[in-house]
């Protein structure tokens, strides 16, 4: 019975020593260069919506809908870009509401999740498990189910058509960014926190000397992604924001679509590309935060 | 830990009190009080914003109800006008086909590109970036629009190539036409996933970051029992990183079943769903009755399906998963 299971271990193991590592080395090489060659198509293939949304974007109306297609504008049109953020749309005013309601909801956000995470990942008392089941299962609630009953009570206190309902509930936590700065809380080391005990700090002063200056990074990862969804967002501005001047970039840029094949597609694009350049400048400046955050939130389901 | 040992003989202990929710001694319950102190926000985030509008909605879809009136009480009125409404069933049909197609697909580019960029390859970090970069932009308004620009029938790059590849006075003169895509019923959803797929990226970072935790020893030991590379694929590292893949798989369930942006914004916000109600995702009907029509009854009764549609699905997919999905450890559960 032995011999039988380990012969084949033995004779490939002996196939891997006599077939030489030349022909091994030269097999890696192969699969190294079709990799690349395959990454590199991909590329081409995943970058090609944004390098024609650059070159629509500085065509003139009627190269647009040239065909064959113009690949480079044959005189780049800068103009088209005060043209689609003026006049009518007021870009100036949508990006400064854009950034009323990200960076609010970012600091909401983030103040308190640290909070309740510093709680749940930290602080031990009876019934704490119970309830931050209820925190995971809150994340699965489709954000649709308590609309209906919000928006009425946000209209009854005369809400509507201001930020208030939507900044306001990002004051008391969100769950998905209470689970990722918690599972971060539980990685850092007990002592510091026991020897402060001991001197007599209390834990609002624990949390605010010890635990905050050492996630920062974590906390940095979170504020990101609340920036993002929010800078993003497009449901909750449409549902609760209705006059043009409170609209965010997000409302302004769905005002260019007109029905019937009306569309300035060229200004359209010009416009689109202004609302993801900053983005992604913070993408490329903050880069590490968004990794982190993105991968935090998917090993640890 | 230390403090607490010491302190306990000193003083007579006190019972647990209020259900064992106070704990007997002084520096535990001090500990307790401080841990309410700091969850406080959530506690009474989730009283106002969560628990009290699910039980309202509850009770608003038993009800006939408008913003302007008071809500009527109909019993399942609501649950039997959904039931007999041609558009809700294809609104569950439109966003079940969505989410079959692009979810699977998402998951499984993703993989790929992830096992493409584990080996030692020049410029990886360029790579990773370039890759990520369509995630992090879509799911705006921006790219809805730059995609809906794209699929234009008429003057949409892609149609323009396939004309310049396939069509009458193409490259290979096949005489073949693009479709319609976002403006052919049987199109629209396929559209979406194209759509949808752009952003795999995403998936791509944290498959990769699971792939790096397989301890290569493993992969060492199947090339020495003679495996092959696709052999150790699927016995090494698919079961390793299968909780990553079922995690990933639920979580875009539950986000493909939300589908809502892009359908709201393609479709103009004039006619929703259009064309012919393909593109008629579960959450735009749900707008739609809502803050279109004012039915904040039947729109309530949708929001309460798609909650227990979800919770169920949820629950299926972790039973289906038990036999496939492998913990390393279970000591810390699910958590």
């Amino acid at each position: 019975m032995a011999t039988q299971t380990t012969s084949p271990t033995v004779r490939s193991a002996a196939v891997v020593l006599r077939g030489g590592l030349a022909s091994k080395r030269r097999r890696e090489q192969i699969v190294k260069y079709v990799s690349l060659t395959i990454l590199l198509v991909g590329l081409v293939v995943i970058l090609f919506p944004l390098v024609w949304m650059i070159s629509t974007s500085l065509k003139t109306r009627v190269e647009v809908a040239k065909f064959p297609p113009v690949w480079i504008p044959s005189v780049p049109q800068w103009e088209n870009y005060p043209m689609a953020l003026t006049g009518q749309n007021r870009f100036d005013v949508y990006f400064w509401n854009t950034m009323l309601y990200a960076c609010g909801s970012m600091i909401g956000e983030a103040l308190s999740c640290t909070l309740v995470a510093y709680g749940f990942g930290r602080l031990r008392a009876p019934g704490k498990n119970a309830l931050f089941v209820l925190v995971l299962a809150t994340m699965m609630l489709p954000g649709w189910v308590t609309l209906i009953p919000q928006y009425i009570v946000f209209a009854r206190l005369g809400w509507i058509d201001t930020y208030l309902p939507l900044l306001v509930p990002k004051f008391f936590g969100s769950a998905y960014l209470i689970f990722l700065l918690r599972q971060f809380y539980k990685t850092l080391p007990k002592d510091y926190e026991e020897a402060a005990l001991i001197d007599g700090a209390n834990y609002l002063g624990i949390w605010w000397r010890i635990i905050l200056p050492l996630s920062l990074p974590a906390i940095g990862a979170v504020a990101i992604m609340s920036f993002m969804y929010h800078y993003y967002d497009f449901g909750g501005p449409l549902i609760y924001i209705n006059s043009q001047y409170n609209y965010p970039m997000s409302l302004g840029l769905q005002q260019f679509q007109a029905p019937f094949g009306g569309t300035a597609f060229h200004l359209l694009m010009a416009a689109s590309l202004v609302t993801l350049l900053p983005p992604i400048v913070l993408f490329f400046v903050a880069q590490r935060y968004f990794i982190q955050g993105i991968v935090v939130s998917g090993v640890k389901g | 830990m230390a403090v607490q040992t010491a302190q306990v003989p000193a003083r007579p202990r006190r019972k647990p009190a209020l259900f064992g929710l106070i704990p007997a001694g002084k520096i535990e319950r001090r500990e307790a009080l401080w841990f309410w102190f700091f969850i406080s926000p959530w506690v009474i985030g989730f009283l106002a914003f969560t628990l009290y509008p699910i039980v309202a909605s509850a009770y608003f879809s038993f009800t006939n109800f408008s913003i302007n009136k008071p809500p009527e009480w109909v019993g399942l009125a609501n649950y039997i006008t959904l039931s007999r409404d041609s558009v809700y069933w294809k609104s569950l049909q439109v966003t079940g086909y969505y989410t079959l197609l692009s979810v699977p697909l998402g998951i499984a580019f993703g993989l790929m590109l992830a096992v493409l960029l584990n080996q030692k390859i020049p410029a990886l970090g360029l790579f990773r970036t370039l890759y990520y970069l369509p995630a992090l932009l879509s799911g705006s308004v921006a790219v809805a629009l730059l995609f809906s620009w794209l699929f234009n029938p008429q003057f949409g790059i892609f149609n323009m190539l396939i004309s310049e590849a396939v069509g009458p006075n193409g490259l290979i003169p096949l005489g073949l036409k693009g479709p319609r895509w976002l403006q052919d019923p049987n199109w629209v959803i396929p559209s979406y996933t194209i759509m949808s797929l752009w952003g795999f990226g995403g998936g791509m970072l944290i498959f990769l970051s699971a792939l790096q935790g397989v301890p290569t020893a493993l992969y060492e030991a199947a090339e020495i029992d003679g495996a092959t590379r696709i052999q150790q694929f699927f016995n090494v590292t698919i079961p390793m990183i299968s909780p990553v893949v079922l995690f990933t798989f639920i979580t875009g369930v539950i986000g493909a079943m939300q589908q809502f942006t892009a359908a709201y914004v393609i479709s103009g916000g004039e006619s929703l769903g259009a064309p012919a109600y393909s593109s008629m995702f579960y959450n735009l009907y749900l707008f739609s009755n809502a803050f279109r029509r004012y039915r904040m009854g039947v729109a309530s009764a949708q929001a309460w399906i798609l909650l227990i549609v979800i919770l169920l699905l949820t629950l299926a997919m972790f039973w289906a998963s038990r036999r496939y999905v492998y913990y390393e450890s279970d000591e810390e559960g699910a958590i």
